[in-house]
């Protein structure tokens, strides 16, 4: 709030309201209404409810298709954060360092941002197609049969190059921002202590854009979570089958598809809990920076 | 990254001493892998764009194809035109009148009401303005997707289901417009309002004639942001458009894959190509032509 703000009570809540309205209806209203009906269970037909407590949670532990969806998030989350960090990062680091051509390479390596994850994915289906996929044939050269939608570890990864090759310009638009904020009187430092690139890079370079890549950690962890989505509905082609699922895609066929609110709505409120932990995780560190820098 | 090497001092020595010119290993590499990379990026959409110039049926046979082929005008005009390739009751055209209407909906949306909202809580002594910038800022800890089906139910108990209103409002109920002018107003001086309350200039008159204004660039980034975001949405309009004629083109998409998994007919790749060019077409020109406060806007919203 500002030394001299308006005294005014009316004016202010006028236009508060508008984002109070539409926070409470579509998104404390839902919210709320996930946690009650994770403790309901609902007849096959949606008439009647009833109060199970913590069976909806206890039944989701127990549930072979949950715990592989878990493990699979888990293993997908992170080669996906690893392989879009790595990759970005190399990248920023040589675009940040070449003069000529520097803005063409920026554009170039950023445009994919606006490509939807679901069109990302078709592509992926035209690429990795069992019958005509052109990267298939290119493995079939080397005999191996990659098959689609049908092997667990080929599909998923397709699912992995795909979400990867989708979340590369949103870290190198961040790596590259980061590397140009390093001063360049640090820069000319480091460049008379010390002459060999590698050490310099791992001794200045990183640790300077560690803010950057922690930040980054956090914003590809719920990339992989949440953002998937498209990605793994079009790879899938809709039909989940023995495919691997991430835990948001299992929401949406446990809901949806199965129509079991209480487990849906128990999956939310796992998901929300998962949330709220790396966001508390998130605003530590924050803090942490605007003390030190 | 090993080989991190001395851009500036080499640069700056050949140009002094005039040294004839060495071969730069390092730099040759360095180009190399951004060309890689470049041409990671590059190559399946241009894949997808030749294919789209193709009939099916060679693109049935021998998949994506590197080179065009003689149905570009064909396919586009079938795919922006035609009723019933994918859909029955809409054409590409339809899509992406409702694409536009999502991005721009959203984008617009979310800008007005998040200025607003930021405003009230940077620029007023309001007793509740912590307890309402909380319970805003809550709304960026969980994604749509996470609670998902109870936003669903929410939606079909208020009969919002097949209308523009329930596709774009809920997609608005996040906080991240709001929390990004918050941090801006923040930013901009204190002897502004000063000044401008000496001037005499009421709440109203400082919005739009000071505040508005000075946040050109911040709108100009936000718009684009969120015009990419909304244009892209996939999930919430797959649930909540079952009537055809809502379909946006990313919608339209899912029905393209299942026409592929089907597999009953020869799928019209050539088209379903092109409809895959024409959805991402006006996201990818707004992000390369606006690059400058697109990048601006979203590396600000780290900070």
């Amino acid at each position: 709030m500002k030394r001299a703000a308006f005294g005014h009570i009316g004016f202010p809540i006028l236009l508060l309201l508008p984002q109070l309205v539409i926070i409470a209806i579509f998104f404390y209203w839902p919210a709320a209404y996930a946690v009650q009906s994770s403790f309901y269970a609902q007849d096959m037909f949606g008439f009647t409810s009833t109060f199970v407590g913590l069976e909806n949670y206890t039944r989701l532990a127990g549930a072979t298709n949950y715990v592989n969806a878990l493990n699979f998030t888990v293993i997908f989350t992170v080669l996906v954060t690893f392989f879009s960090l790595t990759i970005a990062l190399l990248l920023a680091v040589k675009a940040d360092k070449v003069i000529r051509g520097a803005k063409t390479y920026r554009t170039l390596l950023m445009w994919v941002y606006a490509i939807a994850p679901p069109v990302a994915g078709l592509i992926g289906v035209m690429l990795f197609d069992q019958s005509r996929g052109n990267l298939t044939q290119f493995l079939a050269s080397f005999g191996y049969e990659f098959r689609l939608g049908v092997n667990y570890w080929d599909t998923a990864s397709a699912m992995i190059a795909v979400s990867v090759w989708k979340q590369i310009p949103v870290n190198f638009i961040f790596f590259l921002s980061g590397l140009q904020a390093i001063p360049r009187s640090v820069r000319e430092a480091a460049l008379i202590d010390n002459r060999s690139g590698t050490s310099r890079f791992w001794d200045i370079t990183f640790p300077l854009l560690a803010p950057t890549g922690f930040f980054l950690l956090i914003i590809n962890i719920t990339y992989s979570l949440f953002d998937t989505f498209g990605i793994i509905d079009t790879l899938v082609k809709s039909e989940p089958g023995n495919n691997p699922l991430t835990l948001v895609y299992r929401v949406y066929v446990d809901g949806f598809r199965g129509g079991d609110l209480g487990g849906s709505s128990a999956q939310s409120v796992v998901l929300m809990i998962l949330v709220l932990i790396l966001t508390i995780v998130q605003f530590r560190f924050l803090e942490r920076r605007i003390h030190y820098t | 990254m090993a080989d991190i090497t001395d851009t500036n001092v080499h640069t700056t020595t050949s140009a002094t001493t005039r040294r004839p010119k060495r071969i730069r290993w390092d730099h040759i590499g360095d180009h190399a892998v951004l060309i890689a990379g470049a041409l990671l990026m590059l190559v399946p959409v241009y894949m997808v764009f030749a294919t789209s110039s193709w009939d099916a049926i060679t693109v049935h046979r021998e998949g994506m194809q590197f080179g065009f082929g003689d149905q570009l005008v064909e396919n586009y005009n079938a795919a922006l035109l035609e009723y019933g390739g994918f859909t029955d009751s809409v054409n590409g055209l339809t899509m992406l009148g409702n694409s536009l209407i999502l991005g721009l909906g959203f984008a617009i949306g979310k800008i007005i009401v998040g200025m607003m909202a930021a405003y009230a809580i940077v620029y007023f002594r309001l007793k509740f303005a912590t307890l309402a910038f909380w319970m805003i800022f809550t709304t960026l800890l969980l994604p749509l997707e996470v609670r998902i089906l109870p936003s669903y139910e929410v939606i079909s108990w208020m009969n919002l289901g097949n209308t523009y209103t329930g596709l774009i409002v809920p997609l608005i109920a996040s906080a991240t417009a709001t929390f990004f002018f918050r941090q801006f107003f923040r930013s901009i001086p204190e002897e502004l309002i000063e000044a401008a309350r000496i001037d005499g200039a009421g709440p109203v008159k400082f919005f739009i004639d000071i505040l508005v204004p000075l946040s050109k660039t911040m709108i100009a980034a936000m718009f684009i942001i969120m015009f990419v975001f909304g244009w892209n949405q996939y999930l919430w309009p797959t649930l909540i458009t079952t009537d055809e004629s809502l379909f946006t083109l990313v919608r339209g998409i899912r029905q393209i894959v299942q026409s592929y998994a089907d597999g009953s007919e020869t799928p019209d790749y050539g088209q379903a190509a092109a409809l895959a060019i024409i959805a991402m077409t006006p996201p990818v020109l707004i992000v390369v032509f606006f690059q400058n406060w697109f990048v601006k806007g979203l590396t600000e919203s780290d900070k």
